[in-house]
């Protein structure tokens, strides 16, 4: 199986989602499958192929530093879970 | 006279500048038909002040002279557009209760040039699925059944609730996204045209973002001339999407001359698949012919490494969403979960907030980017990808556009195929080679299958050529002269 256990956990943790003892064993199940499947890639000679990142082929435009769409703050907070004196609300980081 | 709702968007707009009816009338009707429309959940807020305020500028407009090109039609969004002020939710319950304070570029556009909005609907979370089953607001119905059989079936996905809508006669036309079939595929399933343009084409500001480097936008609608006007007013340059493309848009309607002699028409070879059914096969055949029959040239072609195409994009795609979702995070918007730390609070809420499906693909997609195993997935995926892009390039040397089925068959049950990823994944087989090398595709309805359900075949062209494609499609369109309905149409008993 190329995904055990604790490798799912490491990856859970990476990307910040919590999962629990029990699924952990269902998800490397799930993603092994999936690996194994996408593992048929490795069949493809791709010796001086470059990498594609985007289909577009145009240099990506410059803009000015400057801000463009500001003095919102109030509207953007509104959609926040916690707020207080126009701040983002977060659990303590530091002691 | 045919019932408002029936009417396609070019003849409800030309019905209105001849002042047959009212944008108030048409308006009225279609709000009662997304009433009627419920038991399909296709739509996930209704918006009916929106398009009665709407019609009622517009008829002062059309009194005036002044109508804009989708002047008084009233249009289903897919709620991965942010929409000012209204609700929008990805499909996702970690998006419950955000209302956007802004506009997406696409909407805005249609906006502008007249159109009103009945309501945003349904798609699978985060548009990752093809059956519109993984949304966390219910499945969306297919308002077709099998002959003789009466259990549901998926509109196909992610545009599920765009498609559902349009084909039981709930909106005029609809908004969609397609990252890997998202458009084409339930417009197969559902007797409709869709049509994914070009990469670069409709600006994916406001777009709530799956996988950036595959996402576009485009029209859902029941003709291929409404899918020309509504891709008209949705394309064009936006400095605030900066790989949006900075050509001039045509006038897509004008595209439909309906003369495609001496077209080239590529038929991929590598698209017959082994154990696809014996109706998709016969379809294709009889598309050919169609082609044929108005003056095109059929012409064989190779894409050699279109098997690989599913495996890239479950590498890309995946690595790509496992970004963009970073940002639901329980600290700007949408939902939060409490935790002891910081880490715990995200944990937490990202755990609780996103559904299986999206908690598997950012899984996938965090592993193929992790240290030690970028070169062997992401890399690699990155290197077939271009040489799939080359395969395009290389069959665009012999043809003008490529004929293929749009999806490996029609319909399913609800149920059915939702037990093992991969046979999900490979509804999308014909439709991915699209996305990854950034082309044009269209789906348009072309015939029935055994049980009676819509199969679509799809035109694929060059990038931005899509008036090539759209001509090829509407000469499908009229050769196949499909006027099946479904059997479910909103407020038809």
């Amino acid at each position: 199986m190329a995904v055990d256990k604790a490798t799912v956990a490491r990856i859970a943790a990476l990307a910040r989602i919590k999962v629990t003892e029990g699924e952990q064993e269902l998800l490397a199940g799930e993603l092994s499958k999936l690996l194994d499947w996408i593992e048929q890639l490795a069949e493809v000679n791709t010796d001086g192929v470059e990498p594609m990142a985007s289909v577009v082929h145009i240099k990506p435009p410059m803009r000015a530093d400057v801000v463009n769409d500001g003095e919102i703050r109030d509207k953007l907070l509104a959609n926040a879970p916690q707020d207080a004196r126009g701040f983002f609300v977060v659990p303590k980081v530091v002691e | 006279m045919t019932a408002l709702t029936d009417l396609s968007l070019a003849e409800a707009r030309d019905g209105l500048a001849a002042k047959k009816f009212s944008a108030l009338e048409l308006a009225q009707a279609h709000v009662a038909a997304v009433e009627g429309a419920r038991p399909l959940n296709a739509y996930l807020v209704e918006t009916p002040e929106q398009a009665l305020d709407g019609a009622a500028i517009s008829d002062a407009r059309i009194a005036r002279n002044e109508a804009r090109p989708l002047e008084g039609l009233p249009l289903a969004i897919k709620d991965l557009f942010c929409t000012l002020d209204v609700p929008t939710t990805a499909g996702s319950k970690i998006l419950e209760g955000f209302r956007p304070p802004y506009e997406s570029t696409v909407t805005a556009q249609l906006w502008r040039d007249g159109a009103t909005m009945l309501g945003k609907v349904n798609l699978d979370e985060f548009a990752m699925g093809s059956a519109n089953i993984t949304s966390a607001y219910g499945h969306v119905e297919n308002p077709w059944r099998r002959q003789g059989d009466n259990r549901p079936l998926v509109p196909g996905g992610s545009s599920g609730g765009s498609a559902a809508a349009v084909a039981a006669r709930a909106a005029l036309a609809a908004t969609a996204t397609d990252t890997g079939g998202s458009i084409r595929q339930p417009a197969s399933f559902c007797g409709l045209v869709g049509l994914k343009p070009t990469y670069g084409r409709c600006s994916r500001w406001g777009v709530v973002a799956f996988a950036s480097s595959l996402d576009q936008a485009g029209p859902m609608t029941r003709t291929v001339r409404d899918a020309a006007i509504m891709l008209t007013s949705m394309s064009g340059h936006d400095p605030k999407d900066s790989t949006s493309a900075a050509i001039p848009v045509p006038d897509f309607e004008k595209a439909l001359t309906g003369d495609i002699k001496g077209l080239r028409v590529g038929i991929p070879r590598e698209y017959r698949l082994d154990g696809m059914p014996d109706e998709i096969e016969k379809l294709w055949e009889r598309g050919i012919d169609w082609l044929k029959d108005a003056g095109a040239v059929p012409v064989d072609v190779s894409l050699a490494m279109t098997k690989y195409a599913l495996p890239v994009y479950y590498i890309i795609a995946p690595a790509e969403a496992s970004s963009n979702l970073a940002r639901y995070d329980g600290v700007r918007f949408g939902l939060r979960v409490p935790g002891e730390t910081l880490d715990e609070m995200y944990e937490n809420t990202r755990a609780q907030g996103f559904g299986p499906e999206v908690r598997r693909r950012i899984l996938i997609g965090t592993y193929v980017l992790s240290a030690g195993y970028y070169d062997a997935y992401y890399l690699k995926a990155q290197k077939v990808r271009n040489l799939i892009a080359q395969d395009f390039d290389a069959a665009f040397k012999n043809c003008d556009v490529l004929l293929t089925p749009t999806a490996p068959s029609p319909a399913f049950a609800i149920g059915e195929k939702s037990d093992d990823p991969i046979a999900m994944y490979l509804n999308d087989v014909f439709t991915v080679t699209v996305n990854l090398a950034g082309l044009p595709g269209i789906s348009v309805p072309a015939g029935l299958s055994k049980d009676g359900l819509p199969l679509g075949l799809q035109i694929i062209g060059r990038a931005f050529d899509e008036e090539t494609v759209l001509r090829a499609g509407h000469a499908i369109e009229r050769a196949a002269n499909f006027t099946a309905r479904p059997q479910f149409i909103a407020g038809e008993a």
